[in-house]
């Protein structure tokens, strides 16, 4: 029985501590409702996000390092990452770390300071990745308490889950989620977008070229009840800027946004003040009126 | 008096300048013009120049149209480019170099992509993990432009209605990952001199 848990490192991230802190509680609920055992990396620090590599090289590798050389020394576990940048961060730095020999000694040198030392032998795996290939879909239909027949949902992926690693998906064509969105009672939509990046940063430093990356993808989940993401950043950009777009785009484009986790778990029968559903940007009225009716079922 | 005091600092900084576009342009050497890069950007209707462009112009070595282009900033790392080269080439990983010499070089289109990202990764040396509204606060102050708070206004707002904003003001913290940062920078400086000789 013993050897059936699923465990796991968990890195959460800064983005799960703040903004994005119901994509940690929904990921949290959810998987202590699928039996998941998680342990939170410990004194975990910043990935460096996409700011660190955009500053220097050694600095993005010495940050991703830091906590790669923290997993190493606590059991040896696939890490959890639910965030695709910090996913992207450290299974890319792991990769480097693990095979450049005079890179792995210059990291090794600056991470000495602190008495640690990475061996670039961990495991980052995105939370996605480990729903998809580990868990199943099965898991979810099994625990199913709640059908979400008749919702539509677009999945959408973003980048750095699919590429440049294309770990566990088709970076071109994704279909990991739709399984897992099938397993809830809902209809997965099939739409271009899932794997279209959604300008990411770009919002905030160039917002024109934002605005219009981001608009194109939710014009097209016109035809769907809500989007599922599983990236904190691909998550705001489409959930805080719905109004700005539509003025832009003179016509209505609002949609609810959740985190994949939250769609599962509201499937699972968890509460959904639980998954943190209190905390989206943008829930519309109709999901809401969706979600008290299925309750009303369910009970 | 060693070897590296009695170059003229002039020098020694165009010296430093020129291997790193050395470097990125090694990194893309095999590039064949084929443009499936500029075809798979989803930013390339904003860009002044193509990928594909900028990358001949990195093989030549053209470093002032290279950086009074906005190409390199408006990179949004998807990645779709890595994924489609024909040539296998870091085409991203490029980009982010160009990225980092831009910032060196204290390049004037790429400023508020360099502000943003200082005040990033000045929040994470300060607490470790970042704090966002102190990312932002630093952010504003970098800019110098008082109308910048009000493009981000609504989103704070938003925010603030929904208890996620960080109200602990801008602090020094523990100076958590001030070690790190410091070791980064003497070990880069430490590369560039060894280089120059």
């Amino acid at each position: 029985m013993k050897e059936n848990v699923m465990r796991y490192l968990y890195y959460p991230g800064c983005s799960l501590e703040g903004s994005a802190r119901e994509y940690g509680q929904a990921t949290e609920a959810l998987m202590k409702a699928l039996g998941v055992q998680m342990t939170e990396v410990e004194d975990w620090t910043c990935c460096g996000a996409s700011a660190a590599e955009a500053r220097s090289r050694l600095l993005a590798l010495a940050l991703s390092g830091r906590n790669l050389a923290l997993a190493e020394q606590m059991d040896h576990m696939d890490i959890l990452v639910p965030c695709s940048a910090c996913y992207l961060n450290l299974a890319k730095s792991n990769i480097e770390i693990g095979t450049d020999e005079h890179l792995r000694a210059k990291v090794n040198e600056i991470l000495a300071e602190e008495g640690l030392s990475v061996r670039g032998k961990a495991r980052p795996r995105h939370l996605l990745d480990i729903l998809a290939t580990d868990i199943g879909a099965e898991a979810v239909a099994t625990g199913l308490a709640r059908p979400l027949t008749g919702l539509v949902v677009a999945p959408y992926y973003g980048c750095q889950c699919l590429r440049p690693l294309a770990a566990f998906d088709d970076p071109e064509n994704p279909q990991s989620m739709k399984a897992l969105i099938e397993a809830t009672g809902a209809k997965a939509l099939a739409w271009p977008m899932g794997a279209k990046c959604c300008g990411a940063a770009l919002m905030n430093t160039k917002p024109e070229v934002g605005l219009t990356l981001t608009g194109k993808i939710l014009e097209n989940a016109r035809t769907a009840d809500a989007i599922v993401t599983v990236c904190p950043m691909c998550q705001m950009n489409l959930e805080a800027y719905q109004k700005k777009i539509s003025k832009r785009l003179a016509s209505d484009i609002s949609i609810s946004v959740i985190y994949l986790p939250q769609l599962l778990g509201l499937a699972m029968g968890i509460d959904a003040k639980e998954l943190g559903l209190d905390s989206n940007l943008a829930i519309t009225p109709d999901f809401r009126r969706f979600l008290t009716a299925t309750t009303a079922e369910a009970c | 008096m060693n070897k590296v005091d009695q170059v003229p600092a002039a020098y020694r900084s165009n010296a430093e300048a020129n291997r790193e576009m050395d470097d990125i342009g090694r990194m893309i050497r095999a590039c064949i013009q084929c443009g499936t890069c500029s075809g798979s950007c989803p930013n390339e209707f904003a860009m002044d120049l193509t990928p594909r462009r900028l990358w001949r112009l990195v093989l030549l070595g053209q470093e002032e149209e290279i950086f009074s282009s906005t190409t390199f900033c408006l990179c949004s790392a998807c990645y779709y480019c890595t994924l489609r080269c024909p040539r296998g080439l870091p085409l991203t990983e490029a980009m982010y170099r160009l990225k980092q010499a831009a910032a060196r070089r204290k390049v004037k289109a790429y400023r508020t992509s360099e502000a943003f990202y200082g005040s990033f990764l000045e929040s994470v040396r300060r607490h470790g993990r970042v704090r966002e509204s102190e990312f932002m606060t630093l952010y504003f102050s970098a800019m110098k432009n008082p109308l910048l708070p009000l493009r981000f206004a609504s989103l704070g707002l938003k925010l603030m209605a929904k208890g996620k904003v960080d109200l602990r003001p801008p602090s020094r913290g523990d100076m958590r990952l001030a070690a790190l940062f410091d070791k980064v920078a003497r070990l880069e400086s430490r590369q560039l001199t060894r280089n120059d000789r």
